[in-house]
């Protein structure tokens, strides 16, 4: 009894510090922020309630996007090395094969319209600032031409499966034109140095943010940067939630390779643990009887 | 030599050369401990077990790891988390033990300055035992730096800044630890060489002092009882077991350790598969860089109350800036410990709250341990830095009054 009494303050002691130094003091340090939100509800210029026309979103694509945007999908090559596309325009511009699906309807409605109030990159590129968005505004375009590219945009993109090369595949649409993966044999398609002059500072590789940025930082960020870090040069990158979901698990499947077997080693060395202290009590019981 | 006859069995062979049963009565079936006792007093082998954890787990990362800020960070985090097979396991382990060991060394202390086991005899029990503390926490702050991650790097700096504060020689001390004049490739270098043989070699040496220190004035128990251990060593050994106030280190002490071990295991093994946080800060998976200071830096949390003694002294008073005060706190607070056995001036070796007054200041102690570490972690703003400086203070004074209180104890105990 007396031992339980013991024990009962040790881990009241140990619990009150557990909980202060580590739930509370990282509370105190990293304040939640607005829950993410993935309909991109702040964007308001373009209607997307309207049908949009993939036929004529074609059209308009062909006229309008590939002089600067690959779509391997559908036979639109790059039309030129990364190193001189990044010297044109600041960095690579990005293939489109995948945007209809990774990008949200809503986002990439209005990012066409505007991309810089999109993005949340208004203090970086100030209307009338010396620096302006590689990409135009298509503010001139009509609502419903906008859409008909949209769709069209979807209708094209090809499905990924649900696994390590899927998950890749969308990582790479969405991440890899700035930030490298090195343990994941992923670099940036923008090379180094003209990605610090674009973004003023060199994205960091991305192999161990699953650990030192959580999985819980990089919902809420990667929906909008801005809400954790005011004024940083990562745009919003206005994925589905689906498409961040994947592109959370490859940076899982990469950062922590052997979680599935950490856990499920754990158990075993637990449970093996567990029936040693059972011995273990046995074992005392009877050897103590015979000096009490 | 001596005449040698044939042996008739391994055991004898071994014994005529080595004294193996008599060695084996010495250290275990006849090393005599107080029966009186609780699961406090197993604290000692779970030490040493995970003594042991930490050596066999630090000698399989010592085989992929590389001393080199070039590649310190990738392999650690690629080649021993996601290549070597099951090197996660052995970084894992190395770094949740590090953590724990130092829980379990804080329990193992407190049960000492509880039930008075540091005086009347016992002192140079306490002292090899303080001896291990700061060696143990010198080998847990130049492992910290090895992964090179932010935190190591700026735990680093500003642990070894620190040591700028002192007169005259500081600013030359700190070039000469570092062996740079920022924290560098030469500091990890140096850290390694620390952290995998001197210290561990000064280690061991010390727990070899520890245990040798405890066979002449023998364990404590929990009434702080003194009695003849030959007689009642006699006593057991003529089969009067019950009777008998103590017990044999082998099977019958160490038969309830290893039961306690085995619940701690339960518990150190769920922290190192599935609750590691604590022990692998978050920060510390970025790689060192010199030019980007992370928003909140802070030690390991075994280090936050020394930390918060050191950082609650923020402002000049009569001259003496706060730093220099605050590294005056802190170098007291490291050192007094050590003499513990002296400040208190009371003979009574009793469990504390068998003691008038001693009682009062152990739980005192107890709880401005408590606050130093939990304003340890917190940003040291607005009320949080009085906070600081109140319990920085009060850690002072608690040792400063020790003396006085206890010798109020030792006149009140023998006017009854």
């Amino acid at each position: 009894m007396k031992e339980f009494k013991i024990l009962a303050v040790l881990v009241v002691l140990v619990g009150v510090l557990y909980y202060g130094i580590e739930p509370y003091a990282h509370s105190v340090m990293h304040p939640e922020v607005a829950p993410a939100n993935f309909n991109f509800d702040d964007l308001k210029n373009v209607d997307t309630s309207i049908k949009g026309n993939g036929a004529n979103g074609k059209v308009l694509v062909e006229a309008n996007c590939i002089a600067c945007h690959a779509i391997e999908k559908v036979g639109h090559l790059q039309l030129m090395p990364n190193a001189d596309a990044a010297a044109a325009y600041g960095v690579t511009p990005p293939d489109l094969s995948h945007a209809g699906r990774i990008y949200d309807k809503n986002f990439l409605a209005n990012f066409i319209f505007d991309p810089v109030s999109a993005l949340h990159l208004e203090h970086k590129y100030p209307v009338g600032g010396a620096k302006t968005f590689p990409m135009p505004a298509y503010n001139w375009m009509s609502q419903q031409d906008i859409m008909d590219i949209v769709v069209y945009l979807q209708s094209i993109a090809p499905k990924v499966l649900d696994d390590k090369v899927g998950h890749a595949i969308t990582f790479k649409a969405a991440c890899g034109r700035c930030h490298s993966m090195k343990y994941g044999t992923l670099e940036a398609t923008t090379p180094a140095d003209a990605l610090k002059t674009y973004m003023g500072v060199t994205p960091p590789d991305l192999s161990q943010h699953i650990k030192s940025r959580g999985e819980h930082y990089l919902h809420s960020f990667i929906n909008n940067p801005q809400v954790l870090i005011k004024g940083t040069a990562m745009p919003r990158v206005g994925l589905t939630e689906k498409a961040q979901e994947e592109v959370i698990a490859y940076m899982e499947e990469i950062g922590d390779s052997k979680k599935e077997e950490r856990e499920t080693v754990g158990l075993w060395v637990m449970g093996y643990m567990v029936v040693f202290a059972l011995l273990a009590y046995l074992w005392k019981r009877q050897i103590w009887k015979k000096v009490h | 030599m001596a005449e040698f006859k044939k042996a008739d069995s391994m055991l004898e062979w071994f014994d005529q050369r080595l004294g193996v049963v008599k060695f084996a009565k010495v250290m275990m079936t006849e090393y005599w401990i107080p029966k009186n006792i609780n699961f406090l007093w197993a604290m000692g082998v779970l030490l040493t077990v995970m003594f042991a954890i930490l050596l066999i787990s630090g000698i399989f990362l010592l085989m992929y790891y590389k001393p080199d800020i070039n590649m310190a960070f990738d392999s650690v985090n690629y080649t021993i988390m996601q290549e070597v097979g099951y090197g996660w396991l052995f970084r894992h382990i190395h770094a949740v033990g590090a953590s724990v060991i130092f829980l379990i060394i804080y329990i193992h202390m407190f049960t000492g300055i509880y039930y008075g086991s540091y005086k009347r005899g016992r002192e140079m029990i306490w002292i090899s035992g303080m001896i291990l503390f700061m060696l143990f926490s010198a080998e847990g702050f130049s492992g910290y730096m090895l992964p090179w991650g932010q935190m190591s790097y700026w735990a680093a700096y500003v642990i070894t800044e620190i040591f700028g504060g002192i007169p005259l020689i500081g600013g030359d001390l700190v070039v000469w630890i570092r062996g740079n004049f920022y924290v560098a490739d030469s500091t990890l270098t140096r850290f390694f060489m620390l952290h995998v043989l001197l210290i561990p070699l000064a280690i061991i040496g010390a727990i070899v002092l520890h245990f040798y220190a405890l066979r002449f004035p023998h364990v404590n128990n929990e009434e702080g009882e003194f009695f003849d251990f030959d007689a009642e060593a006699e006593k057991y050994q003529e089969g009067k077991h019950k009777e008998s106030k103590v017990i044999p280190f082998w099977p019958v002490f160490l038969s309830k350790d290893i039961f306690v071990l085995g619940v701690f295991l339960v518990f150190f093994f769920y922290l190192v598969f599935f609750h590691y946080g604590f022990a692998m800060d978050p920060v510390n998976f970025d790689k060192a860089d010199n030019l980007k200071t992370p928003a909140h830096i802070y030690p390991e949390w075994y280090f936050l109350w020394s930390y918060e003694v050191l950082r609650g002294w923020f402002f000049e008073i009569a001259g003496v800036s706060g730093k220099s005060l605050g590294l005056m706190a802190f170098g007291f607070a490291n050192a007094i410990f050590l003499v513990l056995p002296w400040l208190d001036r009371s003979p009574m070796v009793k469990p504390a709250n068998q003691r008038p007054y001693f009682k009062y200041w152990f739980w005192l102690l107890i709880a401005d341990l408590m606050v130093l570490t939990l304003f340890g972690k917190l940003p040291p703003t607005g009320a949080n830095a009085w906070v600081g400086f109140g319990a920085s203070s009060a850690f002072l004074i608690l040792f400063i009054a020790l003396p006085f209180i206890t010798a109020a104890e030792a006149k009140k105990v023998k006017g009854q």
